[in-house]
């Protein structure tokens, strides 16, 4: 076959016109913008540059030391895995109300004296299972329940904190397990990592690569972007849903254990507000609220974004109520320099 | 184009000034990649019921979304009781007195009747509404309508199909209305409630009101129309016909007669042969398949290389039949087989896995991923035949794609342009090279060249007869009918979910089937029979085919004082 623009026609074919489809100038700015899907996070990525820029020149000695660094990743790393599994569920045309809860009710489960007698593994198994029992629950709900995905995991929010709390008795249950503890300590380090970053950094990469190389990442851009399409075109719709609900579960049962090593203890109000934070995240990150749309990358730039100006209000001794409003209205902007861009 | 011909207009209503309520001259209207209104002339006098008649895709549903001001005209001029004026917005030509009430009837389910009919122009005192004096209001207008039964209070949500559209001239009535147009408004209603809907239009009319009428019914036409424009192609074919004198042939033939021929591909003699006699075995069989309340029992077989055309009108149950073959609605009776096994029914899944593959009717909302590239929509339903383990071997899904658009020179040839930035007929090649990929053996394919251009409509046809002729199945849903004649090797022609027809689509003319999908039982043209014996299989219901059969079908210009319906 021809490869050139004006390649052979078959003969009956005949000589139609080319129709309305001549590439117009937009048109290729747009085919661009596609091909190359990470150039929509340069503006986040200039974002975060000035960010640290600001840092660079406000606490110099404070903002770019190790310790700073280490600590803004660690503290990007919890609602960075949540986030992931979050920007799934969005651009697969849903969203997870319930990810905070699942965080703190499986930290709670995890750390009860029950299940630590059966050590690191106990622990690790226990958050893990609860939290993907969370997630399926919630998958069934909207897959097969035909509940709004806003209600069903609004639901989960509301039982799953009180499961924890019913748990928990509301009070702190401190890890006893000395690897967990270990996990936590700076002679963990790899290379000066945090165990808990590189926690971070598998997840994203494995996220980017669930995403944009497989077929999981395939179908939920399809649901998400247009469920009747996708139905007719022969995917199971019901069960694609089923399970990005799961890995959202999946998700915070790993961000669940990274609670667990980052501060030794569960309790039922960890995980407070995820729910927005991750979605803020992803919205920031270029993921489209509707679905069809969104990735990895710039959804963890969205978090490094959201706790780097934390870690500078912080460092420059502002009040959290600043800080609160600084972030709405980077939501805003965000949103809005994407607005402008697509019209 | 005939020349209009202005009749006198029809008794003036009292108070109305003389002259013309409004005029519409040369309309124009573009979508991308379509020219939905190439010059339309519509011209409504106060106090008459004008019909506007045309086939799908003719304009009609673009005329009266510019006359209801949801759409914006690109040239032509709009003249409103003499007066050049502009309907910028629906609110607009609400204000003029224009009121339009659509197909889809454009009301809010949770709120009551008396709150639908005064939604946007709420009775109100500092912001409180009057409930009282709306619901009285409203109970005088479902009284005037000759449904006092209905209580403003009622949800809308709990009325019947007749009774939201009741509903829905109650809310053109609020308004000081002048001219209320109706999309098929006796399509979801039963015969004594098109009674009372006509009861409706003539007080209406007396009143002074002018009514735009579209119907695919002629009878009704006949019944209730004072004069008939007639659009095809975008443009007005005719206009001020007279609704009772204009014999039936003309009306169709100004249908159907087209400035533009289209070209068929040839078909193919021993395919045809073969399927005729049974030498190849079906691939696709359908037995008594049924949806209450959509389409009766149907019966067809399809097999490789064959093209079945399915005809019918909007409601005649095409789409369905179609949707409910690819498991995408269950049925309610019957089973669908390919290669003689039984398809999990109402399993959309099932059915691609066993070789089929829907063009749908709607392809934005329906088949494509607008967000998406060519190459990803074109590979949607093949990905697992380029994954291992999940995992995506993307240069052999790449080299896929571009084989199967090439294969049907999708242009421009750029796997990684956005869908939504191709022509029509190039985004119809997109699905179709989805399918082809994917390897499928029986092709369905709703409405092909909906909002394709003419040009590119040929080489949709060459396409969809060469897939045929590699040994693709495919059954073809169009409500254009020249479309099914001309492609399909056979044809079943539907009405009202009831297959009343089926032959060879070579026996047939455009003519034959309108009359076989708009007559109303026995044939309307009392014609002596031309002695030829009904042999069709559907000869039961199809008591106009061997009457019809002598008709002229082009001559347009000397109407015959022939029988029509009185």
């Amino acid at each position: 076959m021809n490869t050139s623009e004006g390649h052979a026609l078959p003969a009956e074919a005949g000589s139609a016109p080319p129709g309305p489809a001549v590439p117009t100038a937009k048109d290729n700015r747009h085919a661009r913008a596609r091909r190359r899907p990470d150039v929509r996070n340069l503006s986040l990525l200039g974002v975060l540059a000035a960010l640290v820029l600001v840092g660079a020149l406000t606490k110099p000695e404070q903002f770019l030391s190790v310790q700073n660094l280490q600590l803004v990743l660690t503290q990007a790393s919890v609602i960075g895995v949540v986030t992931v599994g979050v920007t799934f569920v969005i651009i697969g045309g849903g969203i997870d109300l319930s990810v905070g809860a699942m965080v703190a009710l499986a930290t709670v489960w995890a750390t009860t004296v029950a299940t630590q007698q059966y050590g690191l593994g106990g622990i690790l198994l226990c958050s893990l299972l609860v939290a993907l029992g969370c997630g399926l629950v919630n998958g069934l709900l909207v897959s097969f329940g035909g509940m709004v995905p806003f209600i069903a995991t609004l639901a989960m929010l509301a039982s799953a904190r009180g499961l924890a709390l019913q748990i928990s008795q509301g009070g702190t249950q401190v890890v006893s397990v000395e690897p967990v503890l270990a996990l936590g300590r700076r002679d963990a380090y790899l290379f000066g990592i945090p165990p808990i970053v590189l926690v971070f950094a598998v997840v994203t990469a494995a996220g980017w690569l669930l995403l944009n190389r497989t077929t999981f990442g395939r179908r939920t851009v399809a649901v998400g972007g247009n469920p009747e399409a996708a139905r007719l075109a022969g995917i199971d719709v019901r069960r694609q849903r089923l399970l990005l609900y799961l890995l959202s579960g999946l998700c915070c049962g790993i961000a669940a254990l990274l609670l667990i090593v980052l501060t030794g203890s569960g309790q039922n109000t960890n995980g407070n507000l995820y729910e927005l934070d991750a979605i803020a995240a992803a919205i920031i990150g270029g993921t489209l609220l509707s679905g069809g749309r969104g990735t990895i990358t710039g959804s963890v730039l969205g978090v490094l974004v959201f706790t780097t100006i934390t870690n500078l209000f912080a460092l420059n001794n502002l009040e959290t109520a600043v800080q609160q409003i600084a972030k709405g209205a980077i939501i805003v902007a965000a949103v809005l320099v994407q607005k402008g861009r697509k019209s | 184009m005939a020349p209009a011909h202005r009749p006198a207009p029809p008794p003036p209503a009292a108070h109305e000034p003389a002259g013309p309520l409004l005029t519409m001259t040369g309309i124009t209207k573009s979508f991308p990649g379509v020219r939905a209104l190439d010059g339309v002339d519509l011209d409504v006098v106060a106090g008459e019921v004008h019909c506007l008649l045309g086939q799908n895709g003719a304009g009609k549903s673009t005329l009266i979304k510019v006359l209801a001001g949801a759409h914006q005209p690109d040239g032509g001029t709009i003249r409103w009781r003499g007066e050049t004026v502009s309907l910028k917005s629906p609110i607009a030509a609400m204000r003029l007195g224009i009121a339009t009430i659509y197909q889809e009837l454009d009301l809010v389910e949770h709120m009551s009747v008396a709150e639908n009919v005064f939604l946007g122009h709420e009775r109100a005192t500092g912001g409180f509404i009057r409930t009282g004096e709306a619901r009285e209001r409203t109970a005088e207008l479902l009284a005037r309508l000759g449904h006092p039964e209905i209580d403003p209070g009622t949800l809308v949500g709990r009325l019947s199909a007749a009774g939201q559209q009741i509903a829905s001239m109650a809310r053109a009535l609020s308004h000081d209305v002048r001219l209320i147009v109706m999309d098929e408004p006796s399509a979801a209603l039963d015969p004594d409630e098109v009674d009372n809907l006509f009861r409706i239009v003539a007080a209406l009319t007396a009143s002074g009101v002018a009514v735009v009428y579209i119907s695919h019914r002629l009878e009704e036409i006949r019944r209730i129309g004072d004069r008939v424009t007639v659009l095809k192609d975008g443009r007005t074919a005719a206009r001020g016909l007279d609704a009772h004198a204009t014999p039936t042939r003309d009306i169709v033939a100004l249908m159907t007669g087209r400035d533009v021929e289209y070209v068929f591909p040839e078909r193919r003699a021993a395919t045809v042969h073969q399927a005729a006699n049974g030498l190849l075995a079906p691939v696709l069989s359908v037995e008594g398949l049924a949806r209450e309340g959509e389409f009766g029992p149907v019966d067809f077989r399809l097999r490789p290389g064959e093209i079945l055309g399915l005809a019918g009108l909007v409601g005649s149950g095409r789409s369905e039949i179609l949707e409910t073959v690819y498991g995408a609605r269950r049925p309610t009776a019957g089973r669908v087989l390919v290669d003689g096994r039984p398809l999990r029914p109402g399993s959309v899944t099932a059915a691609v896995r066993a070789g089929l593959g829907l063009a749908p009717e709607e392809r934005k909302s329906q088949a494509l991923l607008l967000l998406e590239s060519v190459s990803r929509n074109v590979s949607l339903s093949s990905l697992p035949h380029f994954a291992r383990a999940g995992w995506l071997n993307r240069p052999a899904e790449r080299a896929g794609t571009l084989a199967a658009t090439r294969g049907l020179s999708l242009r421009p040839d750029d796997p990684d342009r956005p869908v939504r930035t191709l022509s029509g007929g190039n985004q119809q090649k997109a699905v179709l090279a989805r399918w082809l990929l994917r390897g499928c053996r029986v092709l369905l394919l709703d409405e092909p060249t909906r909002g394709v251009d003419v040009g590119a409509r040929a080489e949709l046809y060459a396409l969809i007869r060469r897939l045929a002729d590699d040994g693709v199945a495919v059954l073809l849903v169009s409500s254009e009918v020249p479309e099914v004649l001309g492609l399909a090797d056979r044809v079943l022609v539907l009405r009202e979910g009831r297959v009343v027809h089926e032959g060879e689509a070579a026996a047939l003319d455009e003519h034959r089937v309108l009359d076989l999908v708009m007559s109303d039982g026995p044939g309307p043209v009392p014609v002596p029979a031309s002695g030829r014996p009904a042999t069709d299989k559907a000869s039961a219901t199809d008591k106009t085919s061997a009457t019809r059969k002598t008709s002229a079908p082009e001559d347009t210009s000397a109407p015959t004082p022939r029988g029509d319906r009185p």
